[in-house]
């Protein structure tokens, strides 16, 4: 199995006033072609630091981040926007779906920008929307479905790229548990046919779902294994000081 | 992506927003048309003040002289001397003795011009006969009660057949000799057409003068009529040696002097309506800023879908471009309506016609400002939206 993903000693700093505050801090780890990742963490943790690095939406502010070989560091922002658009599929928490679009525009929005042809992209969405049960709501507009169904979209969006990692963001997060659970078999059909898919989530339920579980906490990696080890989801002590307290105030 | 797809996704945008993107337009609008009627009616009032001096002649000095007590003064004899020695620059020359009182029968003619003219007058009008003859150099000399009269006249009161008939002009019976083509498109009373032409010392016998104040000369080439002119005031200079006793008028000059003050005119309104297009184009850029702010989720959406940032850039460019170029053609097309309309008012109201027409320069010239515009003053939100970080464009709400 090659490394598609490799993060090298990534640190990402931000200045608060004087403080400078590790939103990552050394961090290395490494992920294959075709595995299933749940990264895992309290909000604060790092995770969406982690994310957007992982996403080429953001870069280390030291480290190497090498995807698929090629240092994202180095990248201007048109060769970071290329390979957002061939490399990375996003599912987003919100859907981030654009309102005035209909179903089909939505899911051609990335292939546009790939210059795909008009045709091309038509034909290639429709499939991908078909793939997630969609083909009877090409024509409407994104507030005409479920929440479920725009989940649908938004990995229909995703996947129509042919992206080499699959992105998903609280995937779950703003779904009831039965449309939840739907997304999540979903992301695991799509591990199931080869794809690299990396789930980023607060929920130990959810990220129980993927095979190997990569916890955060502070900005550093506490937890890096599989999911069926029993630490995998055993928060540290100090993560369970601050769930105590935070049971406590609410 | 190519250029007419984000030509769509902004028509697609900007008839989203059908009230507001009426509004921002209207500036435009407004502008576009301003500059249009104005050019236009400018175009139309020196069509209108040139035709009319082309009527009077535009190769034509007029002289007229106060004198300077009796010492000094100018005879007509010695003004067709001075003629006749500047053959280069003069052709001809005519006095004008205006005379009043005419009658026809009972009939009062108050509007009808008459006047006192030379031999020549006729020709250098380039007024032609209709029938009879013209004024001679013998009718001159021999102060003959003869005169040619206008169509206008001619067709009023004795119907076409006005030959061997009497006026009294001042109580001094003048034969019809000669009935002059028609002059002007319309003939009316106090017209061009309403005219009587008698030979110009007997116009003085009538008048009781021997002096002449007013000539006619015209000029061998009108583009010279400024030399022309200078000639004439050196002359009369050299025999008044006084500025005030004599007063030349070149008609094209006057006519150059006049069409310079509407062109005048004219610019300093169309940079004022030019104003209003540059307001117009702060009004897109504000919209647009707004537009953008609104639109800071999609923007992230698209970013992290992969847009580049010259993509986001071109879509909003061409969203302003667009709306100011929409708002420029419907102001093209609001000119000349109002053209149109402003074309029967002023003609009615003139009782002459005057056509108000879009030229072709101001309408390409105020359509091209107004695309510029949208580019100029989109190109500053476009900036602002193609530089936001996708992340915090993302979860913005």
């Amino acid at each position: 199995m090659s490394t598609l993903i490799e993060f090298q000693n990534v640190c990402k700093l931000y200045q608060m006033g004087d403080t400078t505050i590790a939103a990552a801090n050394e961090i290395s780890l490494q992920i294959n072609r075709g595995e299933f990742v749940a990264i895992v963490g309290q909000s604060g943790s790092g995770k969406s630091t982690l994310m957007n690095m992982i996403g080429c939406l953001d870069v280390p502010t030291t480290g190497k981040y090498l995807l698929d070989g090629q240092d994202v560091g180095q990248m201007s922002k048109n060769e970071l926007a290329t390979t957002r658009n061939r490399m990375l599929g996003f599912i987003f928490q919100q859907y981030h779906l654009l309102p005035k679009l209909t179903v089909l525009e939505n899911v051609e929005i990335p292939l546009m920008y790939a210059g795909m042809s008009k045709a091309e992209r038509r034909n290639l969405a429709v499939k991908e929307l078909t793939r997630v049960g969609l083909q009877d709501k090409l024509g409407n507009k994104p507030n005409q479905l479920s929440g479920g169904q725009q989940q649908r979209v938004s990995i229909a969006r995703a996947l129509a790229g042919a992206p080499a990692v699959i992105l998903a963001d609280e995937p779950t997060g703003a779904l009831d548990s039965k449309t939840g659970r739907e997304v999540l078999e979903m992301l695991q059909d799509l591990h199931k046919a080869g794809n690299t898919v990396v789930l980023i989530t607060h929920d130990n339920a959810i990220a129980l779902q993927a095979d190997r579980i990569i916890r955060l906490e502070d900005g550093i990696i506490i937890y890096d294994g599989p999911s069926s080890a029993p630490e995998a989801i055993v928060p540290s002590p100090l993560a369970k000081a601050e769930q105590g307290v935070q049971d406590a105030l609410t | 992506m190519r250029l007419l797809e984000t030509f769509q996704l902004s028509m697609k945008n900007i008839f989203a927003n059908k009230v507001r993107t009426f509004l921002t337009m209207l500036g435009i609008i407004i502008g576009v048309t301003a500059v249009i009627i104005i050019v236009g009616l400018g175009d139309a009032l020196k069509q209108y003040v040139t035709s009319n001096f082309a009527e009077m002649g535009t190769n034509t000095l007029n002289v007229s002289i106060s004198g300077r007590g009796s010492t000094r003064s100018v005879s007509v004899d010695e003004l067709y001397d001075f003629v006749h020695e500047n053959p280069d620059y003069l052709d001809a020359v005519s006095p004008i003795v205006s005379l009043s009182n005419v009658k026809i029968e009972r009939d009062s003619l108050d509007d009808t011009s008459a006047s006192g003219v030379g031999e020549d007058y006729l020709n250098m009008k380039g007024y032609s006969l209709q029938m009879g003859r013209e004024l001679q150099y013998s009718d001159i000399t021999n102060r003959s009660k003869i005169c040619v009269i206008g169509n206008y006249v001619s067709q009023t009161y004795y119907n076409g057949s006005a030959l061997g008939q009497t006026i009294r002009i001042n109580g001094t019976p003048l034969t019809i000799v000669g009935v002059l083509e028609q002059i002007s498109d319309e003939m009316e009373e106090g017209g061009s057409d309403d005219a009587i032409f008698t030979p110009y010392s007997t116009a003085a016998q009538i008048s009781g003068t021997n002096t002449f104040n007013s000539y006619l000369m015209t000029v061998v080439d009108e583009n010279e009529a400024t030399t022309s002119k200078n000639l004439v005031e050196t002359y009369l200079y050299g025999n008044f040696e006084d500025e005030d006793a004599y007063r030349v008028n070149s008609m094209s000059e006057l006519l150059d002097t006049l069409t310079g003050t509407i062109n005048v005119m004219v610019n300093v309104l169309a940079i004022i309506a030019g104003i209003s297009l540059l307001v117009g184009g702060i009004g897109i850029m504000n919209i647009m800023l707004i537009s953008v702010t609104e639109r800071t989720r999609e923007i992230g959406i698209r970013k992290a879908l992969g847009a580049k940032e010259r993509f986001i850039m071109q879509q909003f460019v061409i969203e302003a471009s667009t709306t100011s170029a929409l708002g420029g053609i419907l102001g093209i097309l609001l000119g000349y309506l109002l053209s149109s309309v402003a074309t029967i008012i002023i003609t009615n109201m003139l009782g002459e016609p005057l056509a108000i027409s879009p030229s072709a320069s101001a309408i390409l010239i105020s359509f091209s400002i107004s695309v510029g515009i949208g580019i100029l003053f989109g190109y500053l939100p476009a900036k602002k939206a193609s530089q936001l970080n996708p992340i915090d464009a993302l979860r913005y709400d």
